[in-house]
Protein backbone atom coordinates (compact mmCIF):
# COMPACT_ATOMS: atom_id res chain seq x y z
CA UNK A 1 0.00 0.00 0.00
CA UNK A 2 1.55 3.32 -1.11
CA UNK A 3 1.89 6.03 1.94
CA UNK A 4 -0.38 9.11 2.09
CA UNK A 5 1.67 12.14 0.74
CA UNK A 6 0.78 15.43 -0.14
CA UNK A 7 3.53 17.49 -1.85
CA UNK A 8 1.61 20.32 -2.10
CA UNK A 9 1.12 20.79 1.46
CA UNK A 10 4.42 19.96 2.22
CA UNK A 11 5.66 23.14 0.08
CA UNK A 12 3.32 25.69 1.78
CA UNK A 13 4.29 24.05 5.23
CA UNK A 14 7.77 25.39 4.04
CA UNK A 15 6.41 28.74 2.36
CA UNK A 16 5.16 29.81 6.02
CA UNK A 17 8.28 28.74 7.67
CA UNK A 18 10.04 30.94 5.31
CA UNK A 19 7.47 33.92 6.06
CA UNK A 20 8.35 33.76 9.87
CA UNK A 21 11.54 33.97 8.57
CA UNK A 22 10.96 37.20 6.21
CA UNK A 23 9.18 38.74 9.21
CA UNK A 24 12.46 37.95 11.78
CA UNK A 25 14.88 39.60 9.56
CA UNK A 26 12.09 42.15 8.38
CA UNK A 27 11.96 42.96 12.06
CA UNK A 28 15.64 43.87 12.15
CA UNK A 29 15.53 45.75 8.55
CA UNK A 30 13.21 47.98 9.99
CA UNK A 31 15.76 48.63 13.43
CA UNK A 32 18.26 49.41 10.51
CA UNK A 33 15.93 51.47 8.15
CA UNK A 34 14.96 53.81 11.11
CA UNK A 35 18.67 53.93 13.11
CA UNK A 36 20.06 54.71 9.29
CA UNK A 37 17.70 57.44 8.78
CA UNK A 38 18.79 59.12 12.65
CA UNK A 39 22.28 58.71 12.18
CA UNK A 40 22.97 58.98 8.64
CA UNK A 41 25.78 60.05 8.49
CA UNK A 42 27.37 57.99 10.83
CA UNK A 43 26.17 54.67 9.70
CA UNK A 44 28.06 55.93 6.11
CA UNK A 45 31.21 56.66 7.91
CA UNK A 46 30.91 53.23 9.24
CA UNK A 47 30.38 51.44 5.98
CA UNK A 48 33.83 52.20 4.81
CA UNK A 49 34.98 49.76 7.61
CA UNK A 50 33.33 46.72 5.98
CA UNK A 51 35.32 44.37 2.81
CA UNK A 52 33.12 45.22 0.15
CA UNK A 53 35.54 43.08 -1.64
CA UNK A 54 34.47 40.07 0.50
CA UNK A 55 30.83 41.12 -0.02
CA UNK A 56 30.96 41.02 -3.62
CA UNK A 57 32.61 37.41 -3.59
CA UNK A 58 30.13 36.57 -1.07
CA UNK A 59 27.45 37.35 -2.63
CA UNK A 60 28.81 35.37 -6.35
CA UNK A 61 28.99 32.37 -4.56
CA UNK A 62 25.72 32.45 -2.84
CA UNK A 63 23.65 33.33 -6.13
CA UNK A 64 25.94 30.47 -8.03
CA UNK A 65 24.69 28.09 -5.03
CA UNK A 66 21.28 28.75 -5.36
CA UNK A 67 21.54 28.46 -9.31
CA UNK A 68 23.24 24.78 -8.45
CA UNK A 69 20.24 23.71 -5.75
CA UNK A 70 17.89 24.24 -8.37
CA UNK A 71 20.07 22.93 -10.98
CA UNK A 72 19.92 19.46 -8.84
CA UNK A 73 15.83 19.63 -8.68
CA UNK A 74 16.12 19.46 -12.47
CA UNK A 75 18.36 16.17 -12.22
CA UNK A 76 16.16 14.67 -9.83
CA UNK A 77 13.13 15.24 -11.67
CA UNK A 78 14.78 13.83 -14.69
CA UNK A 79 16.38 10.59 -12.71
CA UNK A 80 19.72 12.27 -13.41
CA UNK A 81 21.14 10.85 -9.59
CA UNK A 82 24.66 11.85 -9.79
CA UNK A 83 23.93 15.06 -11.25
CA UNK A 84 21.70 15.61 -8.72
CA UNK A 85 24.33 15.00 -6.24
CA UNK A 86 27.65 16.73 -7.88
CA UNK A 87 25.00 19.80 -8.22
CA UNK A 88 23.93 20.01 -4.31
CA UNK A 89 28.26 19.28 -4.00
CA UNK A 90 28.77 22.47 -5.88
CA UNK A 91 26.40 23.91 -3.36
CA UNK A 92 28.40 22.46 -0.11
CA UNK A 93 31.42 24.16 -1.45
CA UNK A 94 30.00 27.64 -2.42
CA UNK A 95 28.80 27.69 1.32
CA UNK A 96 32.16 26.01 2.51
CA UNK A 97 33.58 29.52 0.59
CA UNK A 98 31.36 31.68 1.89
CA UNK A 99 31.98 30.91 5.34
CA UNK A 100 36.10 31.28 4.82
CA UNK A 101 35.60 34.51 3.90
CA UNK A 102 33.36 35.23 6.47
CA UNK A 103 35.77 33.81 8.75
CA UNK A 104 38.38 36.24 7.63
CA UNK A 105 36.34 39.40 7.48
CA UNK A 106 35.13 38.73 11.00
CA UNK A 107 38.65 37.86 12.15
CA UNK A 108 39.89 40.68 10.90
CA UNK A 109 37.12 42.95 12.88
CA UNK A 110 38.10 40.63 15.91
CA UNK A 111 41.93 40.96 15.89
CA UNK A 112 41.25 44.93 15.74
CA UNK A 113 39.01 44.93 18.61
CA UNK A 114 35.90 45.68 16.67
CA UNK A 115 33.73 43.33 18.25
CA UNK A 116 30.23 43.51 20.54
CA UNK A 117 31.23 44.18 23.96
CA UNK A 118 34.58 45.56 23.02
CA UNK A 119 36.15 48.39 24.68
CA UNK A 120 36.96 49.77 21.11
CA UNK A 121 33.48 49.60 20.29
CA UNK A 122 31.68 50.67 23.23
CA UNK A 123 34.42 54.17 22.82
CA UNK A 124 32.58 54.53 19.60
CA UNK A 125 30.06 57.15 18.41
CA UNK A 126 26.63 56.24 19.32
CA UNK A 127 25.66 55.92 15.00
CA UNK A 128 29.07 53.88 14.84
CA UNK A 129 27.92 51.26 17.43
CA UNK A 130 24.40 50.56 16.28
CA UNK A 131 25.67 49.94 12.50
CA UNK A 132 28.52 47.58 13.76
CA UNK A 133 26.26 46.14 16.12
CA UNK A 134 23.47 45.26 13.60
CA UNK A 135 26.14 43.94 11.15
CA UNK A 136 27.28 41.50 13.40
CA UNK A 137 23.68 40.15 14.31
CA UNK A 138 22.16 40.31 11.16
CA UNK A 139 25.51 38.84 8.91
CA UNK A 140 25.69 36.56 12.00
CA UNK A 141 22.38 35.16 12.07
CA UNK A 142 22.37 35.33 8.17
CA UNK A 143 25.46 32.85 8.42
CA UNK A 144 23.70 30.99 11.32
CA UNK A 145 20.85 29.80 8.72
CA UNK A 146 23.63 29.06 5.78
CA UNK A 147 25.24 26.48 8.23
CA UNK A 148 21.92 24.91 9.09
CA UNK A 149 21.36 25.25 5.39
CA UNK A 150 24.12 23.14 4.62
CA UNK A 151 23.20 20.30 7.48
CA UNK A 152 19.96 20.41 5.54
CA UNK A 153 21.42 19.74 2.06
CA UNK A 154 24.35 17.62 3.40
CA UNK A 155 21.17 15.18 4.84
CA UNK A 156 19.70 15.63 1.04
CA UNK A 157 22.62 14.80 -0.97
CA UNK A 158 23.00 11.44 1.04
CA UNK A 159 19.42 10.60 0.61
CA UNK A 160 19.60 11.65 -3.06
CA UNK A 161 22.66 9.25 -3.35
CA UNK A 162 20.86 6.28 -1.59
CA UNK A 163 17.85 7.05 -3.45
CA UNK A 164 15.29 7.95 -1.04
CA UNK A 165 15.22 10.91 -2.79
CA UNK A 166 14.01 10.35 -6.76
CA UNK A 167 12.50 11.25 -9.60
CA UNK A 168 9.17 10.26 -7.93
CA UNK A 169 9.53 11.72 -4.47
CA UNK A 170 11.52 14.77 -4.23
CA UNK A 171 9.65 17.31 -2.03
CA UNK A 172 12.62 17.11 0.76
CA UNK A 173 14.84 18.24 -2.29
CA UNK A 174 12.59 20.89 -3.18
CA UNK A 175 12.01 22.16 0.33
CA UNK A 176 15.83 21.63 1.32
CA UNK A 177 16.30 24.39 -1.88
CA UNK A 178 13.51 26.97 -0.90
CA UNK A 179 15.79 27.10 2.38
CA UNK A 180 18.72 28.14 0.31
CA UNK A 181 17.17 30.27 -1.59
CA UNK A 182 15.81 32.23 1.19
CA UNK A 183 19.51 31.96 2.82
CA UNK A 184 20.46 33.91 -0.77
CA UNK A 185 17.26 36.04 -0.68
CA UNK A 186 18.41 37.90 3.00
CA UNK A 187 21.72 37.97 1.44
CA UNK A 188 20.47 40.13 -1.29
CA UNK A 189 19.20 42.78 0.61
CA UNK A 190 22.32 42.68 3.73
CA UNK A 191 24.96 43.25 1.04
CA UNK A 192 23.84 46.42 -0.20
CA UNK A 193 22.67 47.83 2.69
CA UNK A 194 25.66 46.73 5.29
CA UNK A 195 28.20 46.63 2.30
CA UNK A 196 28.04 49.36 -0.29
CA UNK A 197 25.82 52.60 1.10
CA UNK A 198 29.04 54.36 1.52
CA UNK B 1 -1.99 10.39 -2.60
CA UNK B 2 1.00 11.58 -5.13
CA UNK B 3 1.17 14.35 -6.83
CA UNK B 4 -1.46 13.81 -9.78
CA UNK B 5 -0.60 17.43 -11.76
CA UNK B 6 1.92 17.25 -14.04
CA UNK B 7 5.12 18.93 -12.79
CA UNK B 8 7.16 21.16 -14.70
CA UNK B 9 11.02 20.21 -15.35
CA UNK B 10 13.13 23.36 -15.68
CA UNK B 11 16.21 23.36 -18.31
CA UNK B 12 19.45 23.82 -16.85
CA UNK B 13 20.11 26.11 -19.56
CA UNK B 14 16.78 28.59 -17.79
CA UNK B 15 18.67 28.65 -14.40
CA UNK B 16 22.16 29.47 -16.34
CA UNK B 17 20.77 32.73 -17.76
CA UNK B 18 18.62 33.04 -14.59
CA UNK B 19 21.92 33.18 -13.06
CA UNK B 20 23.38 35.61 -15.56
CA UNK B 21 20.62 37.89 -15.17
CA UNK B 22 21.48 38.24 -11.50
CA UNK B 23 25.22 38.70 -11.99
CA UNK B 24 24.99 41.55 -13.94
CA UNK B 25 22.29 43.05 -11.61
CA UNK B 26 25.06 42.55 -8.76
CA UNK B 27 27.43 44.45 -11.29
CA UNK B 28 25.10 47.37 -11.41
CA UNK B 29 24.29 48.05 -7.86
CA UNK B 30 28.00 47.91 -7.42
CA UNK B 31 28.59 50.57 -10.35
CA UNK B 32 25.90 52.63 -9.42
CA UNK B 33 27.47 52.64 -5.84
CA UNK B 34 30.41 54.65 -7.60
CA UNK B 35 27.98 57.24 -8.91
CA UNK B 36 27.11 59.51 -6.08
CA UNK B 37 23.53 59.82 -5.83
CA UNK B 38 22.87 60.89 -2.83
CA UNK B 39 19.40 60.81 -1.46
CA UNK B 40 18.59 58.29 -4.06
CA UNK B 41 21.69 55.14 -3.81
CA UNK B 42 19.28 53.85 -1.02
CA UNK B 43 16.41 53.65 -3.29
CA UNK B 44 18.08 52.36 -6.36
CA UNK B 45 19.89 49.62 -4.26
CA UNK B 46 16.68 48.16 -2.55
CA UNK B 47 14.80 48.72 -6.48
CA UNK B 48 17.85 46.71 -7.64
CA UNK B 49 17.71 44.03 -4.76
CA UNK B 50 13.57 43.74 -4.93
CA UNK B 51 14.22 42.82 -8.92
CA UNK B 52 16.67 40.40 -8.09
CA UNK B 53 14.63 39.19 -5.38
CA UNK B 54 11.59 38.67 -7.34
CA UNK B 55 13.37 36.64 -9.89
CA UNK B 56 14.92 34.52 -7.56
CA UNK B 57 11.65 33.97 -6.06
CA UNK B 58 10.06 33.22 -9.44
CA UNK B 59 12.57 30.80 -11.09
CA UNK B 60 15.04 29.50 -7.83
CA UNK B 61 11.99 29.19 -5.76
CA UNK B 62 9.55 28.22 -8.61
CA UNK B 63 6.67 30.39 -7.82
CA UNK B 64 6.22 31.10 -11.54
CA UNK B 65 4.74 26.99 -11.64
CA UNK B 66 3.89 26.66 -8.50
CA UNK B 67 -0.01 26.95 -7.33
CA UNK B 68 -1.21 30.33 -7.56
CA UNK B 69 -2.06 30.27 -3.99
CA UNK B 70 1.52 30.17 -3.25
CA UNK B 71 2.19 33.69 -4.67
CA UNK B 72 -1.42 35.32 -3.33
CA UNK B 73 0.64 34.15 -0.03
CA UNK B 74 3.68 35.62 -1.28
CA UNK B 75 2.14 38.85 -2.00
CA UNK B 76 -0.04 38.83 1.31
CA UNK B 77 3.21 38.44 3.81
CA UNK B 78 5.20 41.19 1.45
CA UNK B 79 1.84 43.37 1.25
CA UNK B 80 1.85 43.45 5.45
CA UNK B 81 5.61 43.80 5.82
CA UNK B 82 5.84 47.21 3.52
CA UNK B 83 2.41 48.60 5.42
CA UNK B 84 4.75 47.55 8.71
CA UNK B 85 7.25 49.59 7.35
CA UNK B 86 5.59 52.62 6.01
CA UNK B 87 3.08 52.88 9.51
CA UNK B 88 6.73 52.97 11.75
CA UNK B 89 8.13 55.58 9.89
CA UNK B 90 4.80 57.43 9.88
CA UNK B 91 5.08 56.91 13.52
CA UNK B 92 8.85 57.65 13.30
CA UNK B 93 8.88 60.62 11.21
CA UNK B 94 5.65 62.44 12.54
CA UNK B 95 6.59 62.65 15.82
Amino acid sequence: MEMHRDDIGAKLGMWIFIFTEILLFGGLFLVYAVMRHRYADEFHQAAHQLNAFIGTVNTVVLLLSSATVAMSITAVQKGEKRKGVLFILVTLLCAGIFLFNKYFEWGHKFSIGLYPGSDMMIGLKHGYILFFSLYFFMTGLHVLHLIVGSIILTVIMIRIQTGSINEGNYVLLENGGLYWHLVDLIWIFLFPLLYLIT
Amino acid sequence: MTNSETTHITDYRVYGWVLLALLILTTVTITVTWIDLSALTVLVALIIASVKSFIVLRHFMHLKFESRLFTVFVVMVLSIYILVISLTFFDYLLR
